[in-house]
């Protein structure tokens, strides 16, 4: 079976979620323009958003719409080419509108699973639940006569495992997303031990036809991504603890969160960041992790007493950000929340006290100036060096977390999770848009 | 000419410019541009007819019926003539043609001309949909996403073949900085904030054809404006009515206005043959050579349209025109100032108005009003020259000026040998 082939009828599970509808996007636009080769006339193609929803897979469609209508905008000009034959389209109006309704005419909403047992290709992107997943894979695998590739999304759970416990006979492949899948360029691509070379030829095309930047990762729990997050999660929840007496709790994630952000010259802060992924899908993330690394302890008692309130974060259908250890107005964030007494304290109360305590600090370049300047390396290099001559209690803190960065980042090239730093550096470039690797020298 | 006006030209490079927010409406733009004439000839009392030039309101604001806005400019215009032009990007040129006939032929003294167009309603993309008008529509299925962009890139390309890609390209850089650098001095041009040091290297962007066109980048490409600009045209016995000396007008001392047939393609892609016939009957009717101009506004529309401009004109020979910019003859301290507040490039390009902003700019210099912008007019070489061209080098409008001294209006028509 072809590439083309075997794009003709695949399925998305959990496709009205954050990534799945990303994955759900991209996919169609690949199958929509498969599909409208002149030599793909009249040969169906079904894409299957599955969920367990009907409203929300009914919001799925209105983002779809959204999208791909930005998205044709933008390749209007390789669209007229496409489009050359039909004599009724004319402006770039009547041309873009059409490619949206080809595009989403690929795409059937549906909370039936078994939509899936005729397709050749199954993305996974539902929660990060090992033992869901095998039933899901195996329910289809027995009933598809197809023999369909199980593509699954997940970002923490070691592929074999997933093979081995729904017997896929290495028809499967990790095929990790970044948040969100249609902007950010990183692919983790994870062969299982049994993985069929043919399903990781295909998934190298599929990522190279979706102009992915395509990281190999071994493996081992958590792979790259959350290899690094997830340890640095930790490092600055003890990093918290540690500001104890002299910070209050809600002091200490302000300073936390500055440090990471502005200090470290990051598109967000640490908690801020655990927000946007959402604090149970971190959670759940280390809990997988924690199960298959038993010589490591990847443990948040923090997180698991946030949730514990119910103090979850992650986004709205729109993206918005919801609140979570951090509250938030248009975006920004403007209060912590306490679990002592369960309440939200303003930024603004504690922000003059706590940058205080933090001292002095060379100015850093904005984190959007850098990545945006071609001069990236200079500023960053003047910025550390003077980040290390500098003594006081905020620069300290930022040393040292980006000594431990770059540790963790050197523990996962020698551990075998990546290849090598290169692959580290990319993820986190890619991944996390950071404006530099972990594995730097800029305070040496 | 008397009492020009223009409106900021709004749109990308303005500060105050925000797609998402709530702007101003065409309806605004005629009426801010109008009133900006009328308070300058003594209200709208004064005035007999009007003219409005528009190209694509119908699409862009969804609007028609543009010479109704005139009682909306002011109450005084009620129940007075007005009628509404319309020739793509030279609608502004031939607005001004309608009001100098009207005057020529008595049957108006004081003539209020506006051009206008509002084209932020749309991205980019779909406003290139609604230009493509002035191409002939039987050719927009088969051309370029960007229609206009695309004609004028397939031009440039055949220049590039004919007489060199490296040296031309450095002209069209040269071509933009001088935009850039004139726009910087008018407040109401859409680069007026435009604050980049090396623009020339800015300008030598590699085109790509992948996303845009093969030969030109968007530096070479005018904006999309919204805006409009008002001048009154008016009589001897006019300029007496609105108490205003001659001196502080121009003169209409020729012009070229022809048609070319929109279902040809270009006679000669690497030359506007069309603007070459229009300039030179403009400059015969005036009785004057091209070696008399002083200062010229023309219509790059694209940086390579001004360069082929240059050679239309007649300043530089076909194929020197590049050189003619490098060696800097168009700059604002160059032998002639060519578009010295930016012209389409800098000052912006609300196609509808385009023409009128024109002879406001010439009626500017040649007064001395140009503020920041003033250049020095030698009284050896007093004219100033318009080129205002619709869809590929088609419908052409130029106009011959001089300040307002020696002739009045009449004369200079009695004299003028009318194409």
């Amino acid at each position: 079976m072809s590439y083309e082939e075997r794009l003709q009828h695949v399925s998305i599970l959990g496709a009205a979620g954050k990534m799945g509808s990303g994955i759900l996007l991209l996919t169609a636009m690949e199958m929509a323009d498969i599909s409208l080769k002149p030599e793909n006339k009249g040969k169906p193609y079904v894409l299957n958003a599955i969920d367990v929803s009907d409203e929300a897979l009914a919001g799925v469609i209105k983002y779809l719409k959204a999208q791909v209508l930005k998205l044709a905008e933008k390749k209007v000009v390789g669209l007229r080419k496409v489009y050359a034959g039909h004599a009724g389209l004319i402006d770039n109006d009547e041309i873009i509108n059409q490619y949206v309704f080809d595009v989403i005419s690929l795409v059937r909403t549906t909370t039936r699973l078994e939509s899936a047992y005729d397709s050749f290709m199954i993305f996974e992107a539902i929660k990060e639940d090992p033992a869901l997943k095998i039933s899901l894979f195996s329910k289809i695998a027995s009933n598809n006569p197809h023999q369909p590739w199980f593509f699954t999304n997940t970002s923490s759970i070691p592929i074999t495992k997933l093979d081995e416990g729904a017997a896929l006979k290495g028809c499967i492949i990790g095929f990790h997303f970044y948040n969100p899948p249609a902007i950010q360029k990183l692919v983790e691509i994870i062969k299982a031990e049994q993985t069929l070379p043919e399903v990781e030829e295909f998934a190298r095309t599929y990522a190279k036809n979706l102009r992915k930047v395509i990281v190999p990762s071994h493996d081992v729990a958590g792979f790259i991504g959350n290899g690094h997050f997830m340890r640095d999660i930790l490092y600055a929840n003890s990093a918290v603890d540690k500001l104890s007496p002299e910070f209050s709790y809600t002091e200490a994630v302000y300073a936390m969160n500055k440090i990471t952000q502005d200090y470290l010259v990051r598109p967000m802060g640490i908690f801020q960041l655990i927000d946007y992924v959402g604090v149970d899908v971190c959670s759940f993330i280390l809990s997988v992790m924690d199960h298959h690394l038993k010589e490591e302890k990847l443990h948040s008692p923090l997180l698991d007493k946030l949730l514990s309130q119910g103090v979850k974060g992650g986004q709205f259908s729109d993206g918005s950000q919801k609140d979570g250890i951090l509250k938030y107005e248009k975006g920004r964030p403007v209060a912590i929340y306490d679990p002592g007494t369960k309440t939200y304290v303003a930024i603004s109360e504690l922000q003059s006290k706590v940058d205080q305590k933090l001292g002095t600090m060379p100015i850093p370049p904005p984190w959007k100036v850098v990545v945006g300047s071609k001069a990236k390396n200079e500023l960053l290099r003047d910025y550390f060096s003077q980040l290390k001559n500098e003594a006081s209690l905020g620069a300290a803190l930022a040393k040292a977390y980006v000594l431990n960065s770059h540790a963790i980042g050197q523990q996962l090239v020698s551990s075998g999770v990546a290849m090598n730093e290169n692959d580290v550096n990319t993820v986190l470039l890619t991944g996390f848009f950071h404006a530099y690797g972990p594995i730097n020298n800029y305070l040496a | 000419m008397v009492a020009g006006y223009n409106t900021i030209s709004m749109g990308t490079g303005r500060k105050e410019f925000n797609p998402k927010k709530d702007r101003p409406g065409l309806e605004e733009y005629i009426r801010e541009a109008g009133q900006g004439t009328l308070t300058q000839i003594g209200g709208a009392g004064n005035v007999d007819e009007c003219v409005i030039g528009n190209f694509m309101a119908s699409r862009f604001n969804r609007q028609a019926n543009l010479a109704a806005f005139f009682p909306f400019v002011d109450e005084g215009l009620r129940y007075k003539p007005a009628i509404r032009v319309e020739g793509a990007c030279a609608t502004g040129g031939l607005a001004l043609m309608s009001g100098i006939k009207s005057v020529l032929a008595e049957t108006a003294e004081v003539v209020l001309v506006i051009g206008v167009e509002v084209q932020n309603t749309v991205k980019a993309i779909y406003c290139a949909d609604y230009l493509a008008g002035a191409g002939w529509f039987k050719n927009r299925k088969d051309g370029h996403a960007y229609f206009f962009p695309g004609q004028f890139s397939d031009r440039a390309g055949s220049y590039f073949e004919k007489y060199g890609r490296d040296k031309t390209r450095l002209a069209l850089a040269r071509w933009f900085r001088n935009a850039i650098e004139n726009a910087r001095l008018c407040p109401t041009a859409q680069e007026h904030h435009n604050a980049v040091q090396d623009l020339e290297a800015l300008a030598m962007m590699e085109p790509n054809g992948k996303t845009f066109i093969d030969n030109l980048n968007v530096f070479d490409c005018s904006k999309v404006s919204d805006g409009a600009s008002a001048i009154a045209i008016v009589s001897e016995e006019g300029l007496k009515r609105c108490g205003i000396p001659a001196t502080e007008a121009i003169e209409v001392l020729g012009w070229g206005q022809l048609e070319e047939d929109i279902t040809k393609p270009p006679v000669d892609p690497t030359e506007l043959t069309t603007t070459k016939h229009a300039v030179a009957q403009a400059l015969a009717s005036a009785g004057i050579t091209r070696d008399q101009i002083g200062t010229a506004e023309i219509h790059d529309c694209f940086s390579i349209a001004g360069l082929m401009c240059m050679e239309a004109i007649g300043f530089a020979e076909k194929g020197k025109g590049a050189d003619f910019i490098l060696d800097g003859n168009t700059a604002r301290s160059g032998h002639v100032p060519i578009n010295t507040t930016g012209g389409l490039i800098g000052w912006g390009h609300p196609t509808g108005g385009t023409g009128v902003h024109q002879a406001v700019t010439i009626l500017e210099q040649l007064t001395g009003k140009a503020g920041d912008a003033q250049i020095k007019i030698s009284s050896d070489r007093p004219y100033g020259l318009t080129v205002n061209m619709g869809g590929d080098d088609k419908s052409l409008v130029s106009i011959v000026y001089q300040k307002g001294k020696y002739f009045s209006l009449q004369m200079a028509a009695s004299t003028c040998k009318v194409p």
